[in-house]
């Protein structure tokens, strides 16, 4: 597992521009999945077919936080504005990688820390001129922070982990289900980072019976962190809520049952700032029982976020357990 | 003039039904399309067919909504007290004249005369507690015979050219765009062509999330007035577009990141027939195209704005090129587009 996880951080893939990351999807599910598509707003819909009539929708997002250059100046100083929720503290200093490969630093105009903007930071390419940085950016291209993968044990650092490894979730997941029940469809969607863009689009396609979203969660295990009951290597969140949805309780309930029954470790997420697909697709068309599977994150949205392989399992088992019930409440 | 009718024309943010009504007779005078639709919410939907039977469905999409002030009470002295429908600089109204109601009632911004002022008073700039409009009349009676709570106060701004090549006038937000449309509409495509003229933009992009549903289109320009900030107080990268350079294209915004291979046979198309364009520098703000690009299973879209100076304020300024070249753009592109078999 670690080999995908590498594969899948370490691309290129800002909100809008997730290419490079449904390419080695496809590559890694196309031989375990019935159908492929990709849709208009860049969605990998992996599908299995089952024989109940019921649609369950998995999702995870394919797209990661990212930078968008607005402007060039005289001297090949390039400006930029977020795509999706930088964290300004986590930039002056940082490298950042654009889609051609070329490499750029952060750097800040003097000033009170205080003070401190978007506005006031700028991306130095090495560039002599503006004619010389125009060789190799221009604005409107999109950048990710580029940031090296580390193998820490049992536990991994990275960017993008919010949420490739979601992805990697799903990978594993669909590679284990030889005989599906339902019409699966696995959603490695686009642009959550700036709205749950992708999930919504997608969702309204399949109209699911069930929605499952799984994205990372921030933990609140760290020295004087804001309060969450989440912590690292405690196995699968299960969410009851964030600010894009509150998880039907009959999922919530699903997924506790299936943890149960499976003797898959799990704990309860309660987060208070931040969304998920499952925010999209539960309000499609008349409505989607939706919930969310979680995998605790440390550090989200900066470049060194942290995952535990038995969380992760735990997620592959819980998303796999759910796909082979019966399910008869949906 | 078009521009300067739809300009002078009053329409906040669900009272739209002036410029509505100026489009449709417009449209309806010079037999420009073959079906018009104005459905619940308040869009005008105006449908041309195409000369084949088949082609994608192309929608072009402008809103008729502008910000505005809206009558909150009517004062016992006869004053009214408002509050703002969309982004207004509550800096910017003091002293300004004023229409009210759809029977445009005169009025004036008024507020405590300098020399009234206490120093501290003069530091800080007017909150909507202080400020008020008054229609010149002595009671609440006398001014609730001429406006209703819940009536649009706007500015009075009438439209001319001025300077070098420029235009000035209220409301280029958006009824530029709806004036580019208008002349997009005057030629007839292969492909069947959806042009919605939306309201409710500037409260949260309202009528496009319905108008989106109800043309389902294959493929979405939505034409916009967008803020030039090119003044002598920005950084060149804080100017967002400039005027004079051309239409802006968006690449993100806080509503869309528009569809990365439609802008860039935009791109194309402006080079092929040397049509000068920008980078719209910035994320702020958002669009009709964030509600279009998201109907039902998603639609691929994209922005063209009118770089415009002074924007939610009592006049805005733009250039006379940016406009011609934006219409020349959108109808190169359709042809682009025709010439292709409708295929991207």
């Amino acid at each position: 597992m670690k080999e995908i996880i590498k594969q899948l951080v370490e691309a290129y893939g800002p909100s809008g521009y997730e290419g490079q990351v449904t390419d080695i999807i496809t590559e890694l599910v196309k031989d375990y999945v019935d159908e492929l598509t990709t849709d208009v707003l860049g969605n990998l819909i992996a599908v299995k077919k089952g024989t109940s009539g019921k649609k369950v929708m998995f999702s995870a997002h394919t797209d990661e936080i990212g930078f968008v250059i607005t402007h060039i100046d005289d001297k090949g100083f390039l400006r930029f504005s977020n795509v999706g929720g930088l964290n300004i503290l986590t930039l002056v200093g940082g490298r950042v990688r654009f889609a051609n490969g070329t490499i750029g630093v952060i750097g800040k105009e003097k000033g009170d820390l205080k003070e401190l903007d978007l506005d006031k930071l700028f991306i130095d390419i090495g560039a002599k001129n503006r004619e010389d940085a125009l060789e190799k950016v221009k604005v409107g291209d999109f950048a990710i922070a580029h940031r090296e993968y580390n193998d820490l044990g049992n536990r991994i650092v990275s960017k993008a982990m919010d949420d490739r490894i979601g992805c990697v979730v799903l990978i594993e997941a669909l590679k284990k289900i030889s005989k599906p029940v339902h019409d699966l469809y696995f959603v490695f969607s686009s642009q959550e980072e700036v709205g749950l863009r992708g999930a919504r689009t997608s969702s309204y396609a399949i109209d699911p019976d069930l929605g499952i979203a799984v994205d990372v969660t921030p933990t609140g295990d760290t020295p004087e962190a804001p309060r969450s009951e989440v912590a690292l290597g405690n196995g699968a969140a299960i969410k009851v809520m964030d600010t894009s949805v509150i998880a039907h309780p009959k999922v919530k309930a699903l997924l506790t049952r299936l943890a149960e029954a499976k003797g898959i470790k799990y704990q309860y997420e309660v987060l208070t700032r931040g969304g998920t697909d499952a925010g999209a697709i539960h309000l499609t068309k008349e409505g989607v029982p939706s919930g969310c599977i979680s995998i605790p994150v440390r550090h989200v949205h900066t470049p060194s976020e942290m995952i535990d392989l038995d969380d992760v399992q735990a997620c592959v088992d819980l998303v796999v357990a759910v796909a082979e019930d019966a399910l008869a409440d949906f | 003039m078009l521009l300067k009718r739809l300009s002078e024309a009053c329409g906040g943010p669900g009272k739209e039904s002036v410029v509505r009504d100026l489009i449709k007779q417009e449209i309806t005078e010079q037999n420009l399309a073959d079906e018009i639709i104005c459905d619940a919410i308040g869009n005008l939907i105006v449908k041309k067919d195409g000369t084949k039977s088949d082609g994608p469905k192309v929608m072009l999409a402008a809103h008729m909504d502008e910000v505005a002030l809206m009558i909150s009470n009517v004062e016992k002295n006869g004053l009214l007290k408002f509050k703002p429908v969309g982004g207004i600089d509550l800096r910017i109204l003091v002293g300004k004249s004023v229409y009210v109601g759809a029977n445009k009632v005169s009025g004036v911004i008024g507020a405590k005369p300098i020399h009234m002022q206490r120093p501290e008073e003069r530091n800080t700039p007017l909150g909507l507690n202080e400020l008020y409009i008054d229609l010149g009349v002595r009671s609440q009676e006398e001014a609730e015979r001429l406006v209703k709570v819940g009536d649009y106060a706007y500015f009075t701004t009438s439209f001319s050219e001025f300077g070098d090549n420029l235009y000035k006038g209220k409301a280029f937000d958006d009824r530029v765009g709806c004036a580019v449309l208008m002349e997009v509409l005057k030629e007839r495509y292969e492909f069947p062509l959806y042009v919605a003229f939306t309201v409710q933009e500037e409260i949260g992009l309202r009528g496009s999330t319905v108008a989106g549903y109800t043309v389902e289109p294959d493929l979405a320009l939505v034409i916009e007035g967008t803020a030039a900030n090119d003044i002598p107080d920005s950084k060149e990268h804080q100017q967002s577009t400039n005027l004079g350079k051309g239409p802006a294209l968006t690449m993100m915004d806080r509503s869309v990141i528009p569809n990365p291979r439609l802008v860039s046979e935009i791109l194309k198309v402006a080079d092929e027939h040397k049509i000068p364009v920008q980078i719209r520098r910035g994320t702020q703000g958002g669009t009709d195209a964030g509600k279009i690009q998201g109907t039902k299973g998603g639609v691929p879209v994209a922005v063209i704005s009118v770089p415009c100076r002074y924007i939610h304020g009592p006049v805005s300024v733009m250039n006379k090129n940016d406009y011609n070249n934006t219409i020349e753009l959108v109808k190169n592109f359709l042809k682009t587009l025709e010439q292709r078999g409708g295929v991207l």
